[in-house]
Formats: structure tokens, C-alpha cells, sequence
């Protein structure tokens, strides 16, 4: 029946034939699933924007001097070498004097954005502590970051111009060094403790007061446990002659700090159990190691002693000796009147350090210096009382420098001790010098007593002798001369035709002369242009690293 | 002019067997397949793909589309960027290509498949030739407009020299394709038939009687 309707042509009616469809109930309207599909779109396109909102991390704007390396959309902010954020925006600040980045971190790192937080810009440096920022000669500047420890939030900050040597992350301890001058330290200079590098020099500032700098110096753990409060640093650049009444010295913590300088530290008495000092405790830093290691002069007490001899030789600083214990030093030297005696003296003053004198006593016995101590008088008398003088002596007959012993003199001439003077005089004896002039005497005294008339008759009786002598001798050269003399002649005479060629060779326009003059005159003109680039140098010293800059017409 | 629908007849979309159908909805007496006049709940169908393609056109141009890694970082590219970034290097034609391919067309789509939408919607009889020809050409550039996908599948394909560089699809390549795939459905689910109906509106009304009726 169907086949016929495919190829009969149809009757009157063709739609009567067609077949009736299977009827379905009408369908009531339901709820098209269809609409699930922009549900779940809407549901992964909200999700999305959602995440995307989460998981974008803070912004923040870093100013910069200059934007060198700096690049919107390349430049990234690393953290230990974590990428956490990327540069997204460079300009200039309104006044056009500051750079100022925007940068977008990464989710999480809210935390970081403290107040203390510092960035930098890492790029290859050369500097005293070694060359850093290799890598980013291939992977362009990046901004470091080192997180801080405040808990101040902070979303704008500034730079710094200087990468910092130490990361807050890293342990160790950093104290504050007063000092009057900088000498060859800079940020990145070494610290040494008993020759060893523990640490290293991480900033410095001039004082408010633009008298003395202050430094930071970072020492690493676990060497920071070294540092007390009685810790001594001093400068330990370059070498440090010394020539004082103790010697000729030369010291030098290593080879690096001669060219780059550095600071050592020690305490000054090794056998002192002290704590480890707190975080930013400030020391003063010393010129020198010696300088360093004499002065507790908080506890120093004052003195002044009367010399009759010259003082030439004493210098201000010269050690105060007990018995090869340096017990003080000579802190000033000047000239006063004595209205009693109406004559002119010379007060010398010098500090005294008990502790280094209490040091070397016994226990129960107390110090003979000790300021404010009950027996501190006492004691003190006593000394006195048994010839206990200052003298002073050649420490170095070389350099004729004096220093001033502290010794018992039994012999010396009683006197005592007044408390009330400021400060208290310490009874002096004539010095070394005075023994040596009576040896000198006695020698003289001596050289005196030679019989020194009985001495030239002998001699005149020898010198007669001597006259008989000589006569034989002359007879004898008589009777060489003749044979010798014709030998003589001839010799001489040769001698002379030498001479001429000689001179002959080396007169005026002569030809050794004009290579000589120009030869001398090419030296001349060596050491003029040597002369010139030397004085070049000194002017220009960068052309040795960039060569010759290009005239300017 | 008579449509199937006016003489109450469907023809079976397995089969082809033409039959009466009164009531608009029924099966084929031959093969059973279900019958209708036009395709069920297409406007309804077409509007739903065409909504979850907007939606998610939005993350496909807003997300990395490519995240490229290399000795110099990660990177990650936008549609957008990319296109930027072709352009500044100079590459004018193939960022024309890309623009047009990624941006422009799946938009252009998507606004056609609105424009029937919203003319079938309310029954207007403008231009129905045009619109009919613009519906054939959604239906034809529909697989081609993947573009980025393939840009992007076989730039990871070959470049794998992990140390040096590697290349991975962003979010936003699941997204594009979703896009791609959602407007082809949309286009598929429209029924181009609704586009003349509107011009039958006498024969409609009594067919609407007719249908009453039952
Ligand atoms: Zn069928």
C-alpha cells in the first residue's frame, strides 16, 4: 500500500491514503532540562570569575630611582628565588623624580606586605664580597624581596638603592659599631673573629650630627655567640704598623682585608664567661686591635705624676708598665707653674686600669687601685710606704720612645701619697736616665786618670826608631829604581796612548757622544710621556676600565 | 502556500514515511520514531545553548588561552593578547586571521543566532530569505571556528623541548571550545522552519483552531 503511494500517482485525494500516526497523549509543559546546560555555564563562568578574583594577589606600588631593568609585564618579585609577583605597570611619579612600579604578588601573600618588607632590584654587581646576580644576565633584573618582621600592613614602599648583604632569614645576630670614620670598610666588608669570617659589614650611615658613623655588622651562627658585652671591634684594614715604645709590629687579619678592608672582633680578656649580647648592642669600633684591646675606660681612674727629666720620647697613649703588666697609659702631658717652688713643671697624666691590677691578685686581697674600695687608700699607702714609684724608662733605645714603669724603689726617698689632690699625684723616681748618666761620669772619670803624658814620650822614643828605619829603607828604593824605572816608563807611556784614543772617542760630536745624547734624550722623552700617563691616570683612573673617554671637540 | 504542518501531515526522520498527525505530537506507525511538525522545543533549546555560550565567551577571552614557559619565565596569553602580540611583531595577517577566526566569528555567531532568535520569537515576517541564508551560513563556519584550539594543540604538540620552553592550554581553551561547541548545538537546535511560519499566520490560526479542537 505504501509502495503504491511512492509510485502511483495519487487519487483525488492522496492525503486520505497517507497513514494516521500513532497519537501520544498531549504532553503537559514540563520544566525543558535544556535549561541546565546555561545553568552550568553560568555556574563554571561564575566559578571562574570567582576564582580568578581569589586568586589574584595584593597590588602594590614600589617607588624606584630609576626604572633601569625594570619592565611592565617581564619584570617578577622574587623571594628566595619564589617567583611571588610580576611588575605589571611602570611610571612616573607626578614630580616625574621617582619611578613608581605597580606590581601584582600572588595569592597568600598578604602576609608579607609588611612595614619593614624591603625590595630591591637584583642585577649583576661586582662588589667587595665576590660578584652576585649572575643569573640574571640571562633572565633579566628581577626585584628581591625580603620579608620584614613588623606586623604594621604596608602596601606602598621605597626601593632600597642597595641590595641588602644579609636576608632577614638568615641566622646570626647584627650589632650597631660607632665609629669616627669609615676608613676602607663598605657594606659587604668582612668580620673576622680569630681570623676566621663570621660575618660582614651590612650598612653604615653618617650620624645625624655628621660626627662619627654608625654601622650595622651582621655576625652568622653560630659565631654571634662570641660577641659579649664586653667584646672589643676594631678596624681591621689594610695593615697596621705600629712602632711605639713596644716594637716595631705589623698586623693584618688576612690578605682580603688588606685590599677590601674588615673588622675583627675579640674579647679582650679570653678567660671572661660573659652571656652572649643582645641584638643591636652598639660597640664602639677602635682604630686598631691595641686600641682596642687597652681601653676599659669606664673603670679607669686618673692620676698624675711629676717627672724631673725631659720628657722627649713620652708620647700621649705610651703604656704604663707593672712589671710587663701594661697597666695604664699616658693620657696627657702638659706644662704648669709652680707657684711654690716658682718654676715650671710638667704633669704628667695617666690613667690606671684597677681591674687589670685586681685581676692579677689573689682572691681575698683587694685591689691596690680599686676607686671607692674602703682599703683602697690603705693599701695604696702601704705601696707607697714600701718605695712603690713610677719611673720612667726607654722602651726602644731605636726610636728613643719612653714608657713609665710602676715598680718599688726601696731606696727611693720617703713620701706620701694626698688623697685630696684631683688628681692624685703618684710619687715618681728619677728615671733609667739618671743611672745612665753616672755611668757616663765614671766613665769620664776614668778616661780621666789615663797617664796620657807618659804615653806620648814612649811614643817619641818609637818614632825615633822608626826614623832609623825608614832611612835603610830609602836606600833600598834607590837601588830599585833603576832597574824598575824604565818598565815604569813604558807603561806609562801606553797608558797615555789610551787615554788619547779615549778621549779622541768620547770628545764632543764624536759619534759614542751623539748616540749617547740621543739616547739620552729618548729616555728623556720616555719618562716625559710616562710622566704624562701617569699624570693622565691620576686624573682619569676609570680609563684604565673604560679606556680613553672621546674627545670632546 | 501550503506547509506539511497546515495539512495536519509529518514525515519520519528515521523512515521518511509521511503520516497524518492531528494532534502535533505521535509516532511513526512504521518505525516508531517520534514525530512533530517542527523540532520539539527548539526555540527553548536554541536560547538555553545560546545563553551557557555567552556566558562562557566571557572567560574564554578573558582567561590564558596558552601558558608558555620558558628559560625567561611563564607566560600566559589571552585571545586577545596574542592577537596584540602578533600584531606589534608585525605578523598583520596571521593577527587578522586569529582576531577574525576567535574573536570576531564566534561573536558574529552568536549575535546571528539572537537575531533569528529574537525575530522568530515575535513572529516578524522581515527579510525571511535573508535570515534563512544567514542560518544556513551559522550552520556552515560552525567547526571551523576553532581556530585557537588547533593553534594551540599543535603548538604543544610540537614544542615539547620541555627544558627549553613548554607550552599548555590556559582555562580558557576549555572555555573557547565550549563556545564553539555550544553555538554549533544552539545553531543545530534552531529549526530554520521558524523563520516562515510567521508568513502562513491565516492557515496558522486555523490550524491553531484545529488543533484546539482535540
Ligand atoms: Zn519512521
Amino acid at each position: 500500500m505504501t509502495q503504491s503511494t511512492d509510485t502511483a500517482p495519487l487519487g483525488p485525494d492522496p492525503l486520505d491514503r497517507l497513514p494516521e500516526a500513532k497519537e501520544d497523549p498531549p504532553k503537559k509543559r514540563t520544566l525543558q532540562l535544556v535549561w541546565i546546560i546555561p545553568i552550568v555555564a553560568a555556574l563554571i563562568g561564575g566559578w571562574l570569575a570567582v576564582k580568578a578574583v581569589l586568586d589574584r594577589g595584593p597590588e602594590i606600588t614600589i617607588t624606584f630611582r630609576t626604572a633601569e631593568g625594570i619592565e611592565a609585564g617581564k619584570t617578577k618579585l622574587k623571594y628566595k628565588d619564589v617567583d611571588i609577583g610580576l611588575v605589571k605597570s611602570v611610571a612616573l611619579s607626578p614630580d616625574r623624580k621617582y619611578v613608581i612600579a605597580k606590581a601584582e604578588l600572588a595569592k597568600d601573600t598578604g602576609n608579607m606586605l609588611v612595614k619593614d618588607t624591603r625590595f630591591w632590584i637584583v642585577s649583576p654587581r661586582v662588589g667587595v664580597g665576590g660578584i652576585s646576580g649572575l643569573d640574571t644576565l640571562l633572565s633579566g633584573a628581577y626585584i628581591g624581596v625580603d620579608i620584614g618582621k613588623s606586623q604594621e600592613k604596608q602596601h606602598s614602599f621605597t626601593a632600597l638603592e642597595v641590595p641588602p648583604i644579609i636576608t632577614s632569614g638568615l641566622p646570626g645576630r647584627q650589632f650597631v659599631l660607632n665609629t669616627k670614620e669609615i676608613g676602607s670598610l663598605d657594606v659587604g666588608s668582612p668580620i673576622y673573629y680569630r681570623r676566621i669570617l663570621v660575618g660582614q659589614v651590612i650598612g653604615y650611615q653618617l650620624n645625624p650630627n655628621g660626627k662619627g658613623v654608625t654601622m650595622k655588622a651582621f655576625v652568622n651562627a653560630p659565631y654571634e655567640k662570641y660577641v659579649t658585652p664586653n667584646t672589643r671591634f676594631w678596624q681591621a684594614s689594610g695593615l697596621d704598623v705600629s712602632l711605639d715604645a713596644n716594637g716595631f709590629r705589623v698586623r693584618t687579619e688576612s690578605l682580603a682585608s688588606i685590599v677590601a678592608g674588615g673588622i675583627a672582633f675579640q674579647e679582650p680578656d679570653d678567660s671572661s664567661q660573659l652571656a652572649p649580647a643582645p641584638e643591636n648592642t652598639a660597640f664602639r669600633l677602635f682604630s686598631d686591635r691595641v686600641l682596642a684591646m687597652k681601653t676599659p675606660e669606664a673603670d679607669a681612674e686618673a692620676f698624675l705624676m711629676y717627672f724631673q727629666e725631659s720628657l722627649r720620647g713620652l708620647s700621649v697613649g705610651a703604656p704604663i708598665d707593672f712589671r710587663g703588666i701594661i697597666v695604664g697609659e699616658v693620657k696627657s702631658i702638659n706644662l704648669e707653674y709652680d707657684p711654690k717652688a716658682k718654676n715650671l713643671r710638667f704633669p704628667v697624666e695617666v690613667l690606671i686600669y684597677p681591674s687589670r691590677l685586681k685581676a692579677r691578685y689573689r682572691k681575698g686581697a683587694s685591689a691596690p687601685m680599686e676607686a671607692g674600695d674602703p682599703n683602697h687608700h690603705k693599701v695604696m699607702n702601704a705601696l707607697i710606704e714600701h718605695g712603690f714609684r713610677a719611673q720612667m724608662r726607654t722602651g726602644n733605645l731605636l726610636t728613643g720612645q719612653l714608657y713609665i714603669a710602676l715598680d718599688f724603689f726601696p731606696n727611693a726617698t720617703k713620701t706620701k701619697m694626698n688623697w685630696n689632690d684631683s688628681p692624685v699625684v703618684i710619687p715618681t723616681t728619677p728615671g733609667s736616665f739618671g743611672d745612665m748618666q753616672n755611668a757616663a761620669a765614671s766613665i769620664l772619670k776614668k778616661v780621666d786618670n789615663i797617664p796620657f803624658e807618659g804615653i806620648s814620650q814612649d811614643l817619641r822614643k818609637a818614632l825615633q826608631n822608626l826614623d832609623g828605619t825608614i832611612d835603610r829603607a830609602n836606600k833600598l828604593v834607590e837601588r830599585l829604581d833603576g832597574d824598575v824605572a824604565t818598565e815604569a816608563a813604558r807603561t806609562l807611556s801606553q797608558a797615555k796612548a789610551t787615554l788619547a784614543t779615549a778621549q779622541q772617542v768620547m770628545a764632543d760630536g764624536s759619534p759614542l757622544q751623539q748616540n749617547m745624547g740621543n739616547t739620552l734624550k729618548e729616555v728623556s722623552r720616555a719618562a716625559e710621556s710616562l710622566r704624562n700617563l701617569t699624570d693622565y691616570l691620576e686624573r682619569h683612573p676609570e680609563s684604565l676600565l673604560r679606556g680613553k673617554p672621546e674627545e670632546k671637540p | 502556500m501550503s506547509t506539511a504542518r497546515q495539512y495536519r501531515l509529518a514525515s519520519c526522520h528515521d523512515c521518511g514515511l509521511l503520516s497524518k498527525l492531528p494532534s502535533g505530537h505521535g509516532h511513526c506507525p512504521r518505525c516508531g520514531a517520534a514525530l512533530h511538525f517542527r523540532k520539539p522545543n527548539s526555540m527553548a533549546k536554541t536560547w538555553a545553548y545560546l545563553i551557557a555560550a555567552i556566558i562562557l565567551y566571557i572567560p574564554a577571552n578573558v582567561l590564558p588561552m596558552m601558558i608558555t614557559g620558558s628559560i625567561v619565565g611563564v607566560q600566559s596569553d589571552t585571545i586577545l593578547s596574542g592577537v596584540v602580540y602578533l600584531w606589534v611583531s608585525g605578523e598583520w595577517p596571521l593577527a587578522a586571521l586569529v582576531f577574525f577566526a576567535s574573536i570576531m566569528v564566534p561573536m558574529l555567531k552568536m549575535i546571528a543566532i539572537l537575531l533569528l532568535l529574537i525575530t522568530c520569537g515575535r513572529r516578524s515576517n522581515w527579510q525571511p530569505q535573508q535570515r534563512t541564508k544567514l542560518y544556513r551560513l551559522v550552520e556552515f563556519v560552525g567547526r571551523w571556528s576553532m581556530l585557537d584550539i588547533y593553534v594551540v594543540t599543535i603548538l604543544a604538540a610540537l614544542v615539547q623541548v620541555q627544558s627549553l620552553a613548554s607550552i599548555a592550554a590556559g582555562p580558557a581553551a576549555v572555555a573557547f571550545a565550549a563556545v564553539v561547541v555550544l553555538t554549533m548545538l544552539s545553531a543545530m537546535s534552531f529549526d530554520p522552519r521558524l523563520i516562515w511560519d510567521p508568513l502562513d499566520k491565516e492557515q496558522e490560526a486555523s490550524g491553531e483552531t484545529h488543533d484546539a479542537k482535540h
